[in-house]
């Protein structure tokens, strides 16, 4: 069982330290970086596969040449290996860059499933994983909340959160799979992963390597950040103290007051 | 495909390092820093927290990958003692007394003890104490006058250890007694491991102490404790060079301790200073409590460098590790001292109930000059080599 976790780093929002450059591009140097927390959930996943039917986890990721550093800790969580998608001509790439790198990445290496978060805390745009699923023509199997692969039979079996509960879906491997934080909290590295993971590989690919020159990148993205505003303050925090029934009637009276209840 | 080799970052710090260094943290906020308060009350030994930092790998890292530790270097142990003790001085303790209880088998241990006796402490499974203190022998640690008797292939081990911490829970005690007391000072003292609990060994008392409160103080005793000559560490009448051999990489150790706690008291400090109003403005805009928190700030990276400097020279093979190790003893477990206290201050008459962490740290701060070497002795190792052996 070969999986393909899609990862990125973002800005650690413990940090809260997020900045916009004079491009309106996110300033990747002004926080410090963390793997997207749905993809660690994806990732957790993949692991948990991995331990059950054997095989290996790599983790693919496109982003600036220091994301070694996040992607360290997802080897040291127990992934085999990473590969890294870096290029100076990738700044400021729109969503159709991205997935086409991705996908071309994804072109390179075996798998029976690849493995995506639900989407990103920096760009949202939640469309990624779909994409390369088109572009890869692989099944795509989305709002995961339990992965069951057959590998003898060569299918997968997932389960699809729905409005109303739960589709079973099945198709054949490979497949693409967006993940979601049902399927499990992810782990803390132990130290032994993490002083294993300095042995391990991280190869590095770039845009020539993909043939990709001058079709992906930020020179020809579709999309430009025109604007960018900050949404207007809420106003004062009110902090409501004292014993959990005095606390809910002066809720209670407060939102009655503003005719919300 | 070209791999990527690792770049340093943190300043000083490898990315290995580093990643480490935050799980510890993520560990202890998520789940020994909510413990904390509750250890401290109820004074009792917290063994889920054992099996946590066990089932992390935490208890492995002063020990060889090939006896199934981590083989963390001492700045990389005093990573994670830091992080544990910025949450829970006690806690930080587990791994401090692994670290110090089992530098005599690591220093100098045979293959065949290592191979015997550190799987175990490597997997959290056991723990190891070092018992060197006696009611007479405090400061003057070469006034030991626990007796190790050879008999055979045994040797009989008589007397009394005390202020020996976690010494009610380990399954190990590194025993240092006189083997031979016509010898010149230093030469008299032989280092053993007792596998306990084993005849004629009892935990004869606890102590009620002031801090580091979940973690047992005990004083213990041997009568007549038969250990097979297997188990003694080095040749006879190398205990003291031993012992001193381990201050060397153990004092580094509770420097990393005392600058957690000041860390963890900073941050409570900062956070209250921020939060709290009087007079129509945050307390920490008030000049002389943001000047305290600055203070703070300043104290614990300064103490925080030279501890990792001195991890750093000790590591390298530097002949003037005691120097470096009391140094950095010395002016962590001051600055936690000073530190916890201010933030006290900071908190006013919140500081001092037990509904905020800072009077735990505070009490916590204060052990970190009195253990392994007070704070006189350390200025004394330091004046020596000064002295001595003038600058290096």
């Amino acid at each position: 069982m070969h999986i393909v976790v899609l990862t990125k780093p973002v800005p650690d929002p413990a940090a809260a330290a997020e900045r916009l450059g004079p491009d309106l591009r996110l300033d990747r140097a002004a926080s410090p970086a963390v793997v997207n927390g749905n993809d660690e959930y994806a990732l957790e996943a993949a692991l948990k596969l991995m331990e059950a039917h054997g095989g290996e986890v790599t983790i693919l990721t496109m982003a600036p040449p220091n994301a070694t550093d996040t992607m360290r800790k997802a080897l040291a969580m127990g992934a085999t290996r990473g590969v890294l998608v870096t290029d100076p001509a990738l700044a400021g790439s729109c969503v159709r860059s991205t997935d086409e790198v991705l996908a071309a990445a994804l072109r390179e290496l075996t798998y029976d499933l690849v493995f995506s978060g639900f989407d990103t805390s920096d760009g949202n745009a939640g469309v990624v994983g779909a994409a390369i699923a088109a572009r890869l023509r692989l099944p795509y199997l989305s709002n995961a909340a339990k992965i069951e692969p057959d590998p003898e039979a060569g299918v997968v079996r997932v389960r699809r959160i729905t409005a109303t509960g739960y589709d079973l879906l099945e198709a054949p491997m490979p497949a693409l799979v967006v993940c979601t934080q049902v399927l499990g909290e992810p782990r803390y590295p132990s130290l032994k992963g993490i002083m294993a993971a300095r042995s391990k590989e991280i190869a590095t690919r770039s845009v020539a390597d993909l043939g990709l020159e001058g079709a992906v990148g930020g020179a020809v993205a579709t999309t430009a950040v025109l604007d960018s505003q900050k949404p207007a303050s809420r106003g004062a925090t009110r902090v409501v103290r004292g014993t959990a029934e005095d606390g809910a009637r002066e809720i209670v009276e407060l939102l009655e007051s503003r005719r919300i209840v | 495909m070209v791999a990527v080799s690792t770049p340093p970052t943190d300043h000083r710090l490898t990315e290995e390092q580093v990643l480490l260094r935050d799980t510890v943290r993520e560990l202890a906020d998520a789940r020994i820093a909510p413990r904390a308060a509750e250890i401290d009350r109820s004074g009792e030994f917290p063994d889920d927290i054992r099996q946590l930092l066990a089932e992390h790998d935490v208890l492995g890292l002063p020990f060889p990958a090939e006896h199934g530790g981590v083989g963390g270097d001492l700045l990389t142990i005093c990573l994670a003692i830091e992080q544990i003790a910025r949450a829970c001085t006690t806690s930080s303790l587990i791994l401090a007394v692994q670290d110090l209880g089992s530098l005599p088998l690591r220093l100098g241990g045979s293959p065949e003890q290592l191979a015997r006796l550190v799987p175990r402490l490597a997997s959290g499974e056991a723990l190891i104490c070092f018992g060197l203190t006696e009611p007479e022998a405090g400061s003057d640690g070469a006034a030991v006058r626990t007796r190790a008797v050879r008999d055979g292939d045994d040797y009989v081990i008589n007397g009394t250890k005390r202020f020996i911490t976690n010494g009610s829970v380990a399954g190990m005690v590194t025993v240092f007694a006189v083997t031979d007391p016509e010898a010149p000072r230093h030469r008299h003292l032989s280092c053993f491991v007792v596998e306990v609990p084993t005849p004629g060994f009892r935990v004869a008392r606890l102590e009620h102490k002031m801090g580091i409160r979940g973690s047992p103080t005990a004083e213990l005793e041997f009568q007549d404790v038969r250990v097979p000559a297997t188990n003694r560490i080095g040749d006879e009448g190398d205990g003291w060079s031993l012992a001193l051999r381990t201050f060397e990489r153990s004092r580094p150790g509770i420097a990393a301790q005392a600058v957690g706690i000041a860390q963890g008291a900073l941050e409570a400090a900062t956070a209250y200073a921020r939060e709290r109003k009087q007079f129509g403005q945050r307390i920490g805009d008030f000049q002389m409590v943001g000047a305290m928190l600055a203070d703070m700030a300043a104290q614990i990276e300064a103490a925080r460098q030279l501890l990792y400097t001195a991890c750093e020279v000790i590591e390298a093979g530097t002949p003037d590790a005691q120097r470096w190790a009391a140094m950095c003893k010395l002016v962590a477990g001051d600055t936690a001292m000073r530190v916890t206290t201010d933030a006290v201050q900071v908190l006013g008459g919140y500081g001092y109930i037990d509904e905020f962490p800072v009077e735990r740290m505070m009490r916590d701060a204060k052990i970190t000059q009195l253990y392994e070497g007070t704070q006189q002795i350390q200025r004394l190792v330091i004046a020596r080599a000064l002295l001595g052996r003038g600058r290096d």
